[in-house]
C-alpha cells in the first residue's frame, strides 16, 4: 500500500483521568502548529473517573468540516478502549497500546488492524520516574509511527508543563523522545499513514462551539450571564467566568435554571445585554419565564445545548431532539427567534446576531447547539472571528437626551407600526418602566379583562413576529444548482452534510444541500422557493422523528422524500448519510 | 420629605374592602416619601397573587413577574443596575412556597434588596387554599380536615439562612410598618420585612383583632436586634404574644454588589456598548492559537 500523507483520523481512548482529553488536545496543538487542518471530537462518559472516553483527531492539508467514522490509529490506555474501539480501526491501521495491558485484540486483528505494542509504562517509569507519564510516551509513539517531526511534540510538552517546573518538563521530554524512538524503529515502516508539516503555517485558532459562542457573546457586548451547570452547556458559563473581569461581564451561577433565566431577564430588562446557557432539562425549567420574556418584551439570549432526552437522557451524547420544543415551549403565543449555527465560526456570528435581534425586537432569542458542536474543535483562520468588526445594534432606544426632548408621556408598550416600542432604561424621571406578565396596556399596567386591549397588544406583539422574518437569513446552499438530490438540515449537522455532498459529487451523483441556521420565525419567503426547487429532498437530522422536516412540511407543504435520521446519541457523519442513502436505494 | 401623592397613579385598586394590602401600600408610599426616593429611583418587583398587584398601584418603576420569581428577577435587575433601589414584593405562597428556593438563596447573598412579604397565611387570589405559613389544623378547600404540616417560619429561616436584616410588621399599623420599611431601605444588604396581613375573606383565624390582641413592639422592650440567639427565640414567639419590629440586624456586612468586581465601575446597564479594540480582539483570538 502506498504512503498516505496527511489524511487520517487518530483516536486516543482510555479511562477518565488518564489524560485522554489533555493528551489529545496537546497532540492536536502539535499538528496545528505544523500547519495541519484539524477536526477534533471527544466522547466521554457521564462520570468523573474511570469509564471510557475518547478524543479523536482528524488531520488533513485542507479545512475539515466533519469527523469520519473509521480511524487509522487507536492509542488505547485501557483494555476496554481496545475492546470497544478496536473494531473502528480500518484495515492496515494501528492499535497502539501498552505492552502490559491484558487486552482482547481478536476483533481488531480480524478486521486487519496491526498491533503496535509499546512499553509505555515501563519507559515512563524508567526514563521519567513516574508511570503517569505513560500517556506522554504514547504521544511520542504516535508521532513516531506517523513520522511527524518530534520538535512539534517537544514544543507542546514544554509549553503545557512549563508551570510544573523544569523537572517535569525534562521528564516528559525524555519519555516522549524514547516513545518516539522505539515506535519509529519498530513500526514506522509497516504503517502507511504519515503526517508531514506543511510549508504554509499561518496562525490558526483551534476552537470548539461553546468557546466560539462565548467569544461571540463577549464581542457582542454581553454584560450579564447567569446559568446553572448542565452538560454540555456549562463551559459557556465557565469561559465567561474566567473572562469576566477582563471583558466587564457580571457572571452568576444561580440556584437552578429557573433563577438563571430570571436573573438574565431582570438584567436584560434594566438594559444589560443578558444571556443564559443550558441544556434541554434546564430549558424545560426555564419555560415559564421564557413566556414572561415574550409577554414583557424583555431581550434575553438563551443558549440551548441539546443532548439526547427525554428527561436526563444521555448526558454526554448528542442529539437534535429539542427543536419543536424550543419553537413552541410556553403557554400562549408570542414572538421568539430560534437560531441554530452549524459550525464554530457560525456560533460566533450567530450569537452576535442573537444579541442584536433580541434587543431590536425585544424578545427572547434561543440559540440551539448540541453536544457534538459544543465540544468539537476545528482549526480556523483568525479572520473567521472578526471580533473588532461586529455590529452592535441595540434597536430603538430612548437615550437620556432623547428622553429630555420627549413631549408626550413615555409608553413602554407603545403600539407602533413595526410592533416595536422604543425602549428606555429604568432610572430616568421621564420614563418610568411598568412591565407586567399579565396582559397590559401601552403604559404597562394590568389590563387582563378588556377584549379590545387584548387584541391591540397581542396584535402588536405578533406584528413583531411577522416583521422579524425580514431580518432572518435564507438557508445556506452548498453544491451544484439543479442537483438530483438535495440534503436539507439545520444546526450542527452542517459539516457532515457538506462532506457528504462532496463525496456524492465525487462519485458522480449530483447532490447539493440546504442548511438552515435561521429557523424561527420560519424564513418562508427566502426558503420556500429553494425547498420547492429540490428534486429529491432528503432531510438529515439528529433525531428520531424528523422534526425539521415536519416544520418544513407545515410551513411550505413540501414533504421530504426521504429522512436520514440518527438518534443513537452519536453525531451524524458523512459516512452515515451515505450509508443511509445507499440502504434506501436498496429498499426502494 | 416628598409628597406621598407623588406615588399615586390612576389605576383602580382591585383588593377586597378591608384587605391588609391597603396598609402595606400606604406604608410603602409613606416610607418612600419620607426617604425622598423619587419614583424613577426605585424599582419594584413582584410575583403573582393579590399582593403582587401592589407595584401596579404605584407611580414608580415596576415589573410584575411570574408566580414565585420576583426575587431572582429583582436580583438580576440589581446586578444590572445597582444604582436603583430595588424592592421585591411577594406573598407567602409566592415568596416562601413556590419561590422557596430563591428565598433560601437570597439570604446567603445579601444583595441590597428590600423584600416585603405579605403574609396572610392563605392563598387569596386562587380563592382560599392553605399556604406554607398556614397554621397546623388550618381548614381550607384543599385541606378539609385541616393542614397536617408545620407552618413555615420565615423569620427563623431568614435568621438561620444568613439574612442581615429581619423584621416583622403588621399591616394594621401602617405607621410602624412604614418605619420598618424605611429601616429596611436604609439597611445595606438584604432586608426581609414579613408583614402580618389579614385576609378578610379566607383567613378567619388571623384577623385584625387576633393580631391587635397579641402584637407588641420589640423597640418598646429591652431588646437588642444584634443578638442572634434572642432573635431566634423571638422568631418562634407566637401563641400568646407576637413581636413586631426589627428582630435581627447585623451591620457592616458587605453586600453582594460590593463584592462583584465588575460593578465597581458603576452599573453595567449604563455602559456604552462598542466592539472590542483590535488589541483586545487579538488577545482573545490568541487564546486559541
Amino acid at each position: 500500500m502506498a504512503r498516505l500523507v496527511n489524511d487520517l483520523s487518530i483516536r486516543l481512548a482510555g479511562e477518565a483521568g488518564q489524560g485522554v482529553e489533555s493528551g489529545g488536545a496537546g497532540f492536536a496543538s502539535a499538528l496545528s502548529h505544523g500547519g495541519l487542518w484539524l477536526h477534533t471530537y471527544p466522547e466521554y462518559m457521564s462520570r468523573i473517573r474511570g469509564g471510557l472516553n475518547f478524543f479523536q483527531i482528524r488531520a488533513a492539508e485542507h479545512p475539515l468540516w466533519s469527523h469520519h467514522e473509521g480511524i487509522q490509529v487507536l492509542l488505547a490506555f485501557s483494555p476496554e478502549a481496545i475492546t470497544e474501539y478496536g473494531p473502528h480501526v480500518v484495515r492496515g491501521g494501528a492499535l497502539l497500546f501498552d505492552e502490559g495491558l491484558k487486552v482482547d485484540t481478536a476483533a481488531a486483528v480480524r478486521r486487519g488492524a496491526q498491533l503496535f505494542s509499546m512499553p509505555l509504562s515501563k519507559v515512563a517509569q524508567e526514563m521519567g520516574g513516574n508511570k503517569i507519564m505513560a500517556n506522554t510516551c504514547g504521544l511520542g509513539a504516535l508521532a513516531g509511527i506517523v513520522e511527524y517531526p518530534f520538535e512539534f511534540i517537544a514544543d507542546v510538552i514544554k509549553k503545557n508543563f512549563k508551570r510544573k517546573g523544569d523537572v517535569v518538563v525534562d521528564g516528559n521530554l525524555k519519555v516522549a523522545q524514547e516513545g518516539y524512538r522505539i515506535a519509529t524503529e519498530r513500526y514506522a515502516k509497516s504503517f502507511d499513514w504519515k503526517i508531514s508539516p506543511l510549508q504554509d503555517r499561518p496562525d490558526r485558532m483551534l476552537i470548539n462551539g461553546n468557546q466560539a459562542l462565548a467569544v461571540g457573546s463577549i464581542a457582542a457586548g454581553c454584560r450579564f450571564i447567569s446559568g446553572y451547570p448542565m452538560t454540555p452547556a456549562s463551559s459557556v458559563l465557565e469561559f465567561m467566568a474566567s473572562h469576566a473581569t477582563k471583558y466587564d461581564i457580571v457572571v452568576k451561577q444561580t440556584e437552578d435554571e429557573i433563577a438563571a433565566i430570571c436573573f438574565a431577564i431582570g438584567a436584560g430588562n434594566v438594559g444589560a445585554r443578558a444571556m443564559t446557557a443550558t441544556s434541554g432539562g434546564g430549558f424545560s425549567l426555564m419555560v415559564e419565564a421564557l413566556g414572561l420574556a415574550g409577554m414583557a418584551e424583555v431581550p434575553v439570549v438563551i443558549i440551548e445545548a441539546q443532548r439526547p432526552g427525554p428527561s436526563t437522557g444521555m448526558p454526554t451524547k448528542t442529539e437534535q431532539g429539542d427543536l419543536l420544543f424550543a419553537l413552541f415551549a410556553s403557554q400562549g403565543e408570542f414572538p421568539r427567534i430560534v437560531l441554530a449555527p452549524g459550525t464554530q465560526e457560525e456560533c460566533f456570528h450567530t450569537v452576535v446576531r442573537a444579541f442584536n435581534l433580541a434587543e431590536k425586537w425585544q424578545c427572547p432569542v434561543i440559540v440551539m447547539t448540541e453536544f457534538y458542536l459544543t465540544n468539537t474543535m476545528r482549526t480556523l483562520l483568525p479572520s473567521e472571528f472578526p471580533i473588532e468588526k461586529v455590529v452592535i445594534d441595540r434597536g430603538e432606544l430612548l437615550t437620556p437626551d432623547k428622553l429630555e426632548r420627549l413631549t408626550e408621556p413615555y409608553l413602554r408598550y407603545k403600539d407602533t407600526p413595526s410592533g416595536v416600542s422604543p425602549r428606555a432604561f429604568a432610572g430616568h424621571a421621564k420614563a418610568l418602566q411598568q412591565a407586567c406578565s399579565d396582559e397590559h396596556d401601552e403604559y404597562g399596567h394590568f389590563e387582563d379583562e378588556d377584549a379590545a386591549n387584548r387584541l391591540r397588544m397581542a396584535g402588536k406583539r405578533m406584528r413583531k413576529f411577522h416583521n422579524i422574518v425580514d431580518d432572518l437569513h435564507a438557508p445556506a446552499i452548498y453544491g451544484p444548482e439543479g442537483a438530483d438530490v438535495t440534503l436539507m438540515g439545520w444546526g450542527a449537522t452542517y459539516g457532515a452534510m457538506r462532506e457528504a455532498v462532496d463525496l456524492l459529487n465525487a462519485r458522480g451523483r449530483r447532490a447539493n444541500m440546504l442548511h438552515f441556521v435561521d429557523i424561527w420565525p420560519f424564513p418562508e419567503p427566502k426558503a420556500a422557493p429553494l425547498i420547492e426547487a429540490a428534486r429529491h429532498l432528503v432531510a438529515v437530522e439528529g433525531n428520531q422523528t424528523g422534526q425539521f422536516a415536519q416544520l418544513v412540511r407545515a410551513m411550505t407543504g413540501r414533504k421530504a422524500d426521504r429522512l436520514v435520521l440518527r438518534w443513537d446519541g452519536r453525531p451524524v457523519s458523512p459516512e452515515y448519510i451515505l450509508a443511509q442513502l445507499e440502504e434506501a436505494k436498496v429498499h426502494a | 420629605m416628598l409628597d406621598q401623592k407623588l406615588y399615586n397613579n390612576p389605576i383602580k385598586v382591585t383588593w377586597c374592602p378591608g384587605c391588609g394590602d391597603y396598609g402595606i401600600l400606604n406604608a410603602v408610599k409613606s416610607a418612600l416619601a419620607q426617604l425622598e426616593i423619587r419614583p424613577h429611583e426605585v424599582m419594584f418587583f413582584s410575583g403573582i397573587g393579590c399582593g403582587s398587584k401592589l407595584p401596579d398601584y404605584l407611580n414608580a418603576n415596576a415589573f410584575t413577574t411570574i408566580h414565585g420569581r420576583a426575587l431572582p428577577i429583582a436580583m438580576g435587575a440589581k446586578l444590572g443596575n445597582h444604582a436603583l433601589h430595588v424592592i421585591a414584593i411577594t406573598g407567602d405562597g409566592d415568596g416562601y412556597g413556590i419561590g422557596g428556593n430563591h428565598f433560601m438563596n437570597i439570604l446567603r447573598r445579601n444583595p441590597d434588596i428590600v423584600h416585603i412579604a405579605e403574609n396572610n397565611m392563605v392563598y387569596g387570589l386562587t380563592k382560599g387554599q392553605y399556604a406554607p405559613t398556614s397554621p397546623r389544623g388550618f381548614q381550607t378547600s384543599t385541606t378539609p380536615e385541616g393542614s397536617i404540616e408545620v407552618a413555615f417560619n420565615p423569620l427563623s429561616t431568614a435568621i438561620n439562612g444568613g439574612a442581615t436584616f429581619v423584621a416583622r410588621g403588621f399591616s394594621g399599623d401602617p405607621k410602624h410598618l412604614a418605619k420598618l420599611i424605611m429601616a429596611a431601605i436604609h439597611h445595606k444588604g438584604y432586608a426581609l420585612v414579613d408583614v402580618l396581613q389579614p385576609c378578610v375573606i379566607y383567613n378567619k383565624i388571623n384577623t385584625y383583632d387576633y393580631y391587635r390582641e397579641r402584637v407588641y413592639k420589640l423597640e418598646d422592650t429591652e431588646y437588642d436586634p444584634a443578638d442572634r440567639t434572642a432573635a431566634w427565640q423571638r422568631a418562634h414567639e407566637w401563641d400568646g404574644r407576637i413581636p413586631i419590629g426589627i428582630l435581627y440586624q447585623v451591620q457592616g456586612e458587605p453586600t453582594y454588589e460590593d463584592q462583584v468586581t465588575e460593578l465597581k465601575a458603576g452599573p453595567v446597564a449604563a455602559r456604552t456598548l462598542a466592539p472590542l479594540t483590535s488589541a483586545q480582539a487579538d488577545s482573545l483570538r490568541r487564546e486559541f492559537f
